[in-house]
């Protein structure tokens, strides 16, 4: 009960409330309730009728007053450029007019800024003001709302969520056969030596799995740099010269060969719970009814690792679709993956709508992958040791 | 707790309230000054303090924050002011202006130059305002490392050197962030200083910018902080770096760094002093700016540090091996640009957004 408790608590509503975030957004809905009833009759045809220009310069009234000016400004500038000089300048000269001035509030506006005369502004600040919204998810998807409303890509300078979703995915799938490749034998050989010489080697596995992930990281970049052990190795060696030194750090060979090091225990582990279990006695009869010693191999031990190998890939492609740290740190550039663009938008450009977009995307595709799975190997299949 | 241990913690808190009586006696007679702290805060005080301290007799408190108009903002509206001077960045100058959090200041009621010139005049052009004054003038600017070049007769001296990598090889350090790197790269493709920021407004001009970088893209090595832009040109890992003057300088002053600032097309910003509205000490803080306004103070600050007076007047009594590594000595600041804080208020989120999609391109 307390376990479900702390789950709901720490795990199941921070979820929850980051999910809803993206797409519902109702901050500019709040401030400029009243705008957005007029703007709701509004077809973006032409210039908003003259009631929306006399409740939005009311409400930005009471906005400056109540010293959440500032705040609405700053949700507006993500799609806005401007907003805020535009916003804060309003505010302030709308402050200074008499009460009791005849003429038109669009006149008015207008003047202060000719920005309030753009169909373009309205439009934008109209999709803004959507409570419930899809526009942080066409975001995620390079996608945006015109000044029509109609959802069209966005321009190419600024299309970029759709290439990292791509590169994730490729990355995050080759990493896991390179892990499979190297964590295969390994698994095999601590599960079928004698247990003195198993578990010193399963020592060997989880020790760097207990170091902390900085450390391993660092390592990382400590061999792999330009100035680094392994490019003065191959330089001593003659293999390469010394202007010649290798990148093998700050673009996508470094994140690879990390991430690869560091998600190995998560495939050998798995692998080796499962081949722990196969009796030794199954290869012995295949040999004995005279099935040389790859067939028994692909024949009768393969198929038996079938749930490890299953539990081993999904962990690991799960892991990595979500990894940050080490892409962060080794990746440079090129070498980055789409949580890198959630920390962006998380810490950076405080575009908490998107990042929750695209977290929801990353969320989706782990869920449909794991669907997948369990359609194609049956749900009981996977064992995680 | 023990009988002992009672009358010494009483002996002790009579001892704290006599303390602390002197204090609020002689409140009147003290003001803080508020600061980034480190070497920065360090030059203020030895320039200006203390020697406030012993002409005036009042006592000068040096408190640090980072820069955050944050808790200016909460002393103000909850009328408890307890920072009398705020050193603040331009930005928050400005912002902290617009939202009414400093008193007033005269630029026209701070000392003549020693030739008579006025204030108004000897401060160079758009370092005050109506309510902060210019204190300091720093400035991004890109070294290079003098081992690279060395065999090479030519060495880099423009900004467009920078971007021209078949001219001068080598990996370049660039900030990782579109705030001054576009600037940067459009004075580079010959934009003069006075018109970046329309050029920039514009898709063209932003279009423009993008594709210079585009050239240098492969060459970069893009960092974050300003230790980084040193690290890596100490490491050798770049040829050439962009980073900020006062950075550069202790490196060289400091760990004999081999390498040369280029001033061409330098871009600076300065720090200015503000009075938080609504303290007890506003009369004595501003005698404190107009004391440290004196052309012979601000002269005195660069011993400590290599950050620039806003004074013209100032420099010309700053020994010349100092004014040569100032972003204000004539010979560096002929095309210098001004930093555009509140264009970056305004086109930033857009601007930067773009910028990183198209770093992780």
């Amino acid at each position: 009960m307390p376990l479900l408790a702390f789950i709901v608590v720490f795990f199941a509503l921070p979820l929850v409330d980051m999910m809803a975030r993206s797409f519902y957004d109702p901050k500019v809905a709040d401030s400029l309730p009243e705008t957005m009833r007029v703007l709701d009759t509004w077809d973006f045809e032409g210039l908003p009728p003259e009631a929306a220009y006399a409740s939005v310069a009311g409400e930005l009234l009471d906005l400056n007053e109540a010293g959440t000016l500032g705040s609405l400004a700053l949700q507006l500038n993500h799609e806005i450029a401007g907003a805020r000089t535009i916003l804060l300048r309003t505010a302030n000269e709308l402050d200074g007019d008499d009460a009791a001035a005849d003429g038109s509030f669009q006149d008015r506006l207008i003047s202060i800024h000719p920005q309030w005369g753009e169909q373009e502004f309205w439009s934008t600040l109209k999709i803004m003001g959507e409570a419930f919204t899809l526009r942080h998810y066409l975001g995620a998807f390079d996608h945006r709302y015109d000044a029509m409303g109609e959802i069209v890509a966005r321009p190419e300078y600024e299309q970029i969520h759709l290439m990292l979703f791509g590169r994730t995915l490729w990355a995050s799938a080759l990493i896991v056969l390179l892990t499979l490749l190297l964590g295969f034998p390994i698994a095999y050989h601590i599960a079928n030596s004698p247990p003195h010489v198993g578990n010193l080697l399963l020592i060997l596995v989880l020790l760097p799995f207990w170091t902390a992930l900085l450390v391993r990281t660092a390592a990382w970049i400590v061999l792999l740099q330009q100035q680094g052990v392994l490019n003065d190795l191959l330089v001593a060696l003659g293999l390469i010269s010394d202007d010649g030194r290798l990148r093998m750090m700050h673009n996508m060979t470094g994140t690879i060969v990390a991430m690869t090091h560091i998600m190995l225990p998560f495939m050998v582990l798995p692998l080796y719970s499962v081949m722990k279990s196969i009796p030794p006695v199954h290869m012995r009869a295949a040999a004995s009814l005279g099935a040389p010693p790859f067939l028994a191999f692909v024949r009768v031990y393969l198929p038996q690792t079938k749930p490890g190998i299953g539990a081993g890939c999904i962990l690991v492609f799960i892991l990595c679709i979500g990894y940050y740290i080490t892409p962060a740190l080794v990746g440079g550039r090129t070498g980055q993956f789409i949580s890198s663009f959630v920390a962006y938008h998380i810490q950076q450009s405080l575009n908490w709508g998107l990042a929750a977009a695209l977290s929801g995307v990353i969320l989706v595709a782990v869920l449909l992958l794991y669907l997948l799975y369990s359609r194609v190997f049956g749900g009981d299949s996977i064992r995680l040791g | 707790m023990t009988r002992r241990n009672f009358r010494s913690a009483l002996a002790m808190a009579a001892g704290m309230a006599v303390i602390l009586g002197a204090a609020g006696a002689a409140g009147a007679q003290s003001i803080t000054v508020v600061s980034g702290g480190g070497a920065y805060s360090n030059s203020q005080v030895e320039a200006y303090h203390k020697p406030f301290m012993d002409e005036a007799g009042v006592t000068v408190n040096s408190a640090d924050y980072n820069f955050d108009l944050g808790p200016i903002r909460a002393q103000v509206e909850a009328g408890n002011v307890h920072w009398d001077v705020a050193d603040v960045e331009e930005h928050q100058a400005i912002r902290g202006c617009a939202e009414g959090l400093f008193e007033e200041v005269d630029v026209t009621a701070m000392p003549a130059a020693a030739d008579g010139t006025p204030a108004e005049d000897d401060f160079i052009e758009g370092t005050f305002s109506e309510c902060a004054i210019g204190t300091i003038i720093f400035s991004t600017v890109y070294a290079y490392d003098e081992r690279q070049f060395a065999e090479q007769d030519e060495k880099p001296s423009t900004l467009s050197d920078f971007f021209d990598v078949e001219k001068f090889p080598g990996r370049r350090g660039i900030q990782s962030k579109a705030q001054g790197t576009l600037e940067f790269a459009l004075m580079a493709d010959g934009v003069a200083p006075e018109d970046v920021y329309d050029v920039l407004s514009t898709e063209e001009g932003m279009n423009r910018a993008f594709a210079v970088l585009e050239k240098v893209k492969d060459d970069a090595v893009w960092w974050e902080t300003g230790a980084q832009s040193v690290q890596i040109l100490a490491d050798g890992e770049v040829a050439m770096t962009v980073s900020w003057n006062g950075r550069i300088q202790s490196a060289i002053d400091e760990d004999e760094l081999p390498v040369k600032i280029v001033w061409d097309h330098q871009m600076w910003m300065l720090n200015m002093w503000s009075i938080p509205k609504g303290g007890e000490n506003v009369e004595l803080a501003r005698d404190f700016i107009s004391f440290a306004s004196q052309p012979e103070r601000m002269a005195e600050q660069t011993k400590y540090i290599p950050y620039a007076p806003v004074r013209t007047s100032a420099l010309e009594t700053i020994p010349d091996e100092i004014a040569r590594t100032l972003p204000t000595h004539p010979d560096n600041f002929a095309n210098a640009l001004k930093f555009d804080a509140s264009w970056w208020a305004d086109h930033g989120d857009r601007t930067e957004n773009r910028f990183t999609s198209w770093l992780a391109r």
